[in-house]
């Protein structure tokens, strides 16, 4: 085809061919590229396994919601909603950027099947996405630059501000899309000045604005802009592509791995060696994450993919009481030190030795400052995981010895008691003694059976405030004619905490006595009120009977008619109520409906949702042993809960966990809201409703 | 340096309600868990701290019944090398300088720069410890809060006086330090650690092996013999004031002004 302006790849500047950029600038790119790249590969082949390539459906089916579709960007209106663009536009130039490279050396390269309809259709869509991209680019940059969010900043002792990088990449990105644009649009000037035939243009596109603009420009000038804007294309793109993996724009690499690889299950902790069983644990060296290469290659890979797009601390309650924990520098300063242990300049360079992690990068009190409530998981973009590093480095400080005071006693306590306080194993069975005659509980010990086993847990046995969670428990049990009994004094605590705060043995202690006596009750039904107890048992634990929290249980003998509520009565008429989603009941297990459904099933009860609610719940502050940790903290998690729950426009905040409702009993009083809130637990709360 | 600590295996009492026998002979033993006395576990992480910077070892002893065993593999779980078990039928009912008898027989036949106990234990009465530098004519400090190896032959201690003041002093090696809580802190030991040195060998040795005369030990030895355990009567003097916080309040005040308090 006779062209209007020379082609890249047959301009002579300075009698030096052009063509020999085409291929250099590519070469060179790729050559560099691939170098990093293996180097970055490097730490994910020298860490631990992880085998994670079971379930594909489920692995294609996050990698269509989470990655193409960008199912969760949207949780942040206006960042979701520009990135997707981005991203959006990103997938449908990446068939016109491999074009562009291939015409700076074959002038007429037009992508196989593209020369035809779908090649014009093609370049409309790849017009309007370069366009939309430069939009959202500035948008972005104005944000970044300008309106400065919070969630982006960097507090002293984590660095330096990353604001310069981000706009730097936006700047990348513009400058490829305005050359790109620049490159078609000089040449459909010229063609127009050269009354040839010229392609058509969409409307309102870059290069539409480009060709207006360049159409009384000189043949010359616009043969330069031509040839210059491919160059600069060229060399921005390779350059782009090699700068991706040295930050933390790697995400566009990465991240399409790192969702397909996510974890699929919630509620459960990883092993603390993959391919290792339970009993070949002894044998094992060292446990738990000590140094970098500990780290399984998944948890390498999810420091390489973090976009510090600041989501998980912004949502992580930790963070939000000061505590010293934010989400994001944990895989920050990962990254950091993965970049910083495998140098790719100068070329050579050795790999570094690994350090210990604690007291270099990272802190005993900010990795013992998690509460494992998930929230930073469950807003992840892309699918990095917290829980199971924060486990794995707990495991390793724990096979040092390296445990605090505070949980050093509970931790024995629970060993030698099988309860964090240490109390009498005997006195397990106290909470019944209220229930009075008309309620006898049996003690399921092989000899009394019952269809249903409640596994009350270590709280609501012994603390007084809590063992009346246990006796309405019973009480709803009893109301609907279940034939229910307890485990007594061969019941051990759950070990749900035990094992998420890193020692994994006595987990492994409690869990072997537990399943032993429930499964010599011979009960074919668990029912438990406390959602710790609930996930160890559903998830922690294996060859158990099916387990149901007491908001399950309510809801079906609701729906089954076999319970009865009357309505919340006199007094009450300026109660409103609103439920607090316990962690391990909603965002590990699911469960946001049930206990929903229960209050609603009290006729007359007012009910408003917090803001964070479902999902977005707020941790009261973590339960288990997180209750006698001692962390700084310049505010209680539970005090801003209760707060949220004022905000709301609520009096009551109703809880279905034990733990939190210690937190939020503590934290009405901490907040001075006495009086003016109340926390009660669901059970209860039903409890007092119950037709009899 | 060579290290020893006296241990010994207690009844916790965060984990225990000690209730006294209804005959007085001794506390009701049915449920409880015993544990290393508080006070010993900072005497052997103390001890592992200083051998890990000066060298050397760590052995620590009790005496004991063979379950006392446990308590020597949970210290040996946190980092000694070393365990002894001063275990025979001849040593119960030992008085505290009975105790420290079997003991200095033990110390006696190795060679250690420095003897560590606790100040005292939960069941104990602080003694074993002075007696046993007495009976062999080594220096001796209580209570000790603060350890700096100096050089081989003299350490520089700290023990904290009246109104949260430090005291510092120089003794010479070898010799021996009661320990005081909160002059570090203990390490955890988990069910692994002590799974690891489950099968380490603890030699157990008895009047034969000490050369110990039999009568000089356990309860013929004994100069003082217990009596009786009884739970006191509650005495007069205390008063619970009841009522409505503000009723409280007021009769507090009330209180005070009577006796001077307030004035």
């Amino acid at each position: 085809m006779e062209s209007a302006l020379i082609p890249p790849a047959k301009y002579f500047f300075l009698f030096v061919p052009t063509f020999l950029f085409s291929i250099i600038i590519p070469l060179a790119g790729v050559v560099i590229f691939t170098y990093i790249m293996v180097l970055r590969m490097a730490p994910l082949i020298r860490s631990a396994p992880d085998p994670r390539t079971g379930r594909l459906m489920e692995r294609i089916g996050n990698l269509i919601r989470i990655w193409l579709l960008q199912y969760r960007q949207p949780r942040y209106m206006l960042a979701g909603v520009l990135h997707i663009f981005i991203f959006a536009g990103f997938l449908i130039l990446s068939i016109r950027s491999i074009s562009l490279v291939v015409i700076g050396i074959y002038p007429d390269f037009v992508m196989p099947g593209f020369n035809g309809f779908l090649g014009v259709v093609y370049n409309l869509l790849k017009d309007y996405a370069a366009t939309w991209i430069l939009v959202a680019c500035i948008i972005a940059g104005i944000r970044r630059g300008v309106f400065k969010p919070a969630r982006y900043g960097v507090p002293e002792k984590y660095g330096k501000d990353h604001t310069g990088e981000a706009l730097f990449v936006l700047g990348l990105i513009s400058t490829l899309m305005i050359t790109e644009s620049a490159f078609e649009a000089s040449l459909a000037a010229a063609r127009i000045q050269q009354h040839m035939h010229a392609e058509f243009i969409a409307p309102l596109t870059l290069t539409w604005f480009f060709k207006l603009l360049l159409t009384n420009t000189s043949t010359s000038g616009l043969q330069a802009i031509h040839i210059l804007s491919y160059y600069i294309h060229d060399l921005t793109f390779f350059f782009f592509l090699c700068f991706l993996p040295l930050g933390k724009h790697f995400h566009v690499i990465t991240s399409i791995f790192n969702v397909f690889f996510m974890r699929l299950d919630r509620g459960t902790v990883k092993p603390v060696k993959h391919g290792i069983t339970d009993t070949e644990l002894d044998d094992l060296e060292s446990f738990g994450v000590k140094k970098l290469e500990d780290f399984t290659w998944k948890h390498i890979l999810d420091f390489y993919s973090c976009a510090d797009c600041g989501r998980c601390s912004d949502h992580c309650p930790a963070n939000a009481v000061s505590r010293p924990l934010s989400p994001r520098f944990i895989s920050i300063k990962g990254r950091d030190l993965v970049f910083n242990n495998y140098p790719i300049y100068p070329y050579g360079a050795n790999f570094r030795q690994s350090e210990d992690l604690i007291g270099t990068i990272y802190d005993e009190d900010e990795i013992w400052s998690c509460t494992t409530c998930g929230a930073c998981e469950q807003e992840c973009p892309i699918g990095i995981e917290y829980i199971d590093k924060m486990v794995d480095l707990r495991r390793g400080m724990v096979d040092e010895g390296n445990v605090p005071q505070s949980l050093q006693k509970p931790l024995s306590a629970l060993e030698k008691r099988g309860n964090p306080w240490g109390k009498l194993e005997k006195k397990r069975v106290e909470w019944t003694k209220e229930l009075g005659e008309d309620l006898p509980v049996k003690i399921l010990d092989g000899k009394t059976g019952a269809d249903t086993l409640y596994f009350v847990d270590s709280i609501t046995s012994f603390d007084d405030r809590m063992q009346k969670i246990g006796q309405a428990t019973a009480r709803i049990l009893s109301s609907t004619g279940t034939d229910f009994g307890i485990l007594g004094k061969a019941e051990k605590d759950s070990g749900h905490e035990v094992r998420r705060f890193g020692e994994e043995m006595l987990f492994q202690d409690l869990r072997d006595q537990n399943t032993d006596a429930i499964q010599a009750s011979g009960a074919n039904r668990i029912v438990t009120a406390d959602p710790h107890a609930y996930n160890a048992l559903k998830n922690d634990y294996n060859d158990l009977p099916p387990v149901e929290h007491i908001s399950q249980f309510i809801t079906r003998k609701i729906t089954e008619g076999t319970l009865k509520l009357h309505s919340a009565g006199n007094g009450e008429g300026d109660k409103v109520y609103t439920y607090h989603d316990p962690c391990y009941l909603g965002r590990h297990n699911g469960l946001y409906e049930d206990p929903r459904t229960a209050l609603d099933a009290i006729p007359g009860l007012k009910r408003v949702d917090m803001e964070r609610c479902r999902d977005r719940s707020f941790c009261c502050g973590g339960g288990g042993l997180m209750l006698f940790y001692e962390p700084e903290e310049e505010q209680r998690m539970g005090v801003l809960r209760v707060e949220m729950a004022a905000e709301a426009g609520a009096n009551v905040i109703v809880t279905a966990c034990p733990f939190c409702l210690v937190n939020m009993e503590d934290a009405i009083k901490v907040a001075g809201l006495e009086g003016k809130m109340e926390a009660i637990d669901l059970a209860e709360l039903i409890d007092a409703h119950l037709v009899k | 340096m060579e290290i020893l600590v006296c241990v010994k295996r207690v009844p916790d009492t965060a984990e225990n309600e000690i209730e006294v026998k209804g005959d007085g002979t001794d506390i009701e033993r049915d449920d409880l868990v015993y544990s290393v006395n508080e006070w010993d576990n900072y005497a052997v992480e103390e001890a592992i701290q200083i051998r890990d910077k000066v060298g050397g070892s760590v052995t620590v002893v009790t005496v004991g019944d063979e379950e006392s065993e446990e308590v020597l593999r949970r210290e040996m779980a946190m980092g000694a090398d070393n365990g002894i078990l001063l275990s025979d039928d001849a040593f119960e009912n030992s008085d505290g300088k009975g105790v420290a008898a079997i003991l200095k027989a033990e110390i006696e036949k190795g060679k250690y720069d420095l003897i560590l106990t606790g100040a005292q234990a939960d069941d104990g009465a602080g003694q074993v410890g002075g007696m046993l530098a007495a009976m062999m004519d080594l220096p001796y400090a209580s209570l000790v809060n603060l350890i700096d190896v100096v050089d081989d032959s003299t350490l520089k201690i700290g023990r904290e006086i009246e109104g949260g003041n430090q005291e510092m002093s120089e003794i010479g090696l070898p010799c021996v330090l009661s320990i005081q809580t909160g002059i570090n802190e203990p390490r955890y030991v988990g069910i692994r650690g002590i799974r690891k040195v489950a099968s380490v060998d603890i030699p157990v040795h008895g009047v034969a092996d000490l050369g110990l005369p039999a009568d000089a030990v356990g309860e013929t030895g004994a100069k003082v013999k217990r009596m009786d355990y009884f739970v006191p009567e509650m005495g007069d003097g205390a008063e619970i004031l009841e009522g409505s916080t503000e009723e409280i309040i007021d009769k507090l005040i009330e209180h005070l002004k009577a006796k001077g308090g307030l004035k």
